[in-house]
């Protein structure tokens, strides 16, 4: 595996695929290719890029590799569609909205399915991310799967946090609604020429005016782009070259990824300690016997987790 | 590589042909069947889906052709995998295929599912290729 990570490393595109399949596939070996890497990685500029199905994500994406590229950045694309809940299956059809980079040896795309995941992105995402730092992508493109009003998980994965909808995706009193309009950084609203884009993008401004400040002073931008015709993508590139400036020169870089190292520690800590916990448990049929217990109001449920815990700290009970 | 993992197929269709009513009725069984499919679309270069087959790392990649120019665009799909060392991707071609050109392009060790090709057949077929490169 190490010489896997070695070969990536040095920009072999093949090494580089198969380990983001082993992460994906394999929680356990993603542990030992993370921490090989871990010293190479916080240099990338991470952007993420969310909004409902259909509003043009993957075609905004197509057009910003294009913009990127003439700035001499090398990119990283990771474009996320959903799993099946019942098949586990998935159509990933992002890819075929990005044609511009099929050949550029600059820009490595990734389609991964959610796999159980929420907040529109995947499990192993955060992993990605990691392994396109590590091997010197100057930019990770984080394309969400279609997202509602609720997934602002790819808030605490990007430095930058793009948010698009379009002229067509209602009125103010959607845009008045809690959740995934309070995340970006930048608004964008693709499609520009279809109804009423003016409106829109002074109903998004009212609402960012409304918003505590939470980032010292960056101010919410919000543009107009129509992504098939590259048009506003120039612009769309100074907002987040400025953005990234702005985060560096405040310090909020810093705190901003202190804040995400703290709950991808908690989530991690989560899943392996759950795990572990499971698994040791399954050893001796004892995990069945426990909700057996909470079943038969034996146990109430805190008490049965204090039981989890004192295994997982290696006690018998 | 892809061992206890999902199935991931590309799908795509080379050179000039728009006929893809066919190979988004694949891509949806295969999506049915629990794989992992990344539909590139029409009017694709062998070196595009040569390189997204890299960096997709799939275990299969699906031409369609309905147009009679697969019998330029598939092998030199399969070429390039060989050329660019990329080794256990199997390549499965449907469409409209002549029969005599059937046995040529399966000589080549592709396999070839054409029209009036059960979904089933293709779907057992895919994860019979993904049980033997696991083997190997």
């Amino acid at each position: 595996m190490l010489k896997v990570v070695d070969r990536a490393l040095q920009g072999d595109r093949i090494s580089l695929a198969k380990l983001i399949t082993l992460v994906e596939n394999d929680p356990v070996e993603a542990r030992k290719v993370i921490s090989a890497i871990n010293s190479l990685t916080g240099k990338a500029h991470i952007i993420g890029l969310t909004g409902p199905t259909g509003a043009g994500k993957s075609s905004l994406i197509n057009g910003l590799i294009s913009e990127l590229r003439n700035r001499k950045k090398s990119i990283g694309v990771i474009a996320i569609d959903p799993t099946s809940p019942f098949s586990g299956g998935a159509f990933l059809g992002d890819r075929i909205r990005m044609p511009i980079a099929s050949l550029d040896k600059g820009v490595f795309i990734r389609s991964m399915g959610s796999r159980g995941r929420l907040g529109g992105l995947s499990r192993a995402a955060s992993d990605v991310i990691k392994l396109f730092d590590a091997c010197g992508k100057d930019i990770v493109l984080v394309e969400t799967a279609g997202a509602g009003q609720s997934d602002v998980e790819i808030s605490k994965m990007a430095d930058t946090v793009m948010v698009m909808t379009t002229p067509e995706g209602g009125d103010d009193i959607q845009i008045a609604k809690a959740g995934i309009m309070e995340i970006g950084d930048i608004f964008i609203v693709n499609k520009a020429d279809c109804g009423d884009a003016d409106s829109r993008v002074y109903e998004i401004r009212m609402m960012v005016h409304s918003l505590p400040k939470r980032d010292i002073s960056w101010e919410p931008e919000v543009i107009k782009t129509m992504a098939l015709n590259n048009i506003g993508l120039n612009d769309l590139c100074n907002i987040i070259e400025n953005h990234y400036k702005f985060l560096k020169e405040t310090n909020l870089l810093f705190e901003k990824r202190k804040m995400r190292k703290r709950s991808e520690l908690l989530d991690t800590f989560k899943e392996i300690a759950v795990e572990c916990v499971v698994h040791r448990m399954n050893e001796k049929q004892r995990f069945d016997l426990l909700i057996e217990k909470v079943m038969n109001n034996e146990l109430d449920i805190y008490s049965a987790v204090n039981q989890l815990i004192s295994v997982l700290q290696g006690n018998q009970w | 590589m892809n061992e206890g993992g999902k199935i991931r197929v590309l799908l795509a269709k080379p050179g000039l042909d728009g006929h893809d009513r066919g190979v988004k009725v694949v891509a949806l069984a295969l999506r049915n069947a629990g794989m992992e499919v990344i539909y590139l679309g029409r009017h694709k270069t062998p070196k595009e889906i040569v390189e997204a087959a890299i960096q997709e790392d799939v275990n299969v990649i699906g031409l369609s052709n309905l147009s009679g120019s697969y019998k330029e665009l598939f092998p030199k799909v399969a070429r390039l995998l060989k050329k660019n060392g990329v080794e256990n991707v199997r390549v499965i071609g449907g469409g409209i295929i002549l029969d005599d050109d059937i046995a040529a392009l399966e000589k080549l060790g592709m396999k070839i599912f054409p029209i009036g090709s059960r979904t089933d057949e293709i779907i057992e077929y895919i994860r019979k290729c993904v049980r033997d490169q696991g083997a190997s």
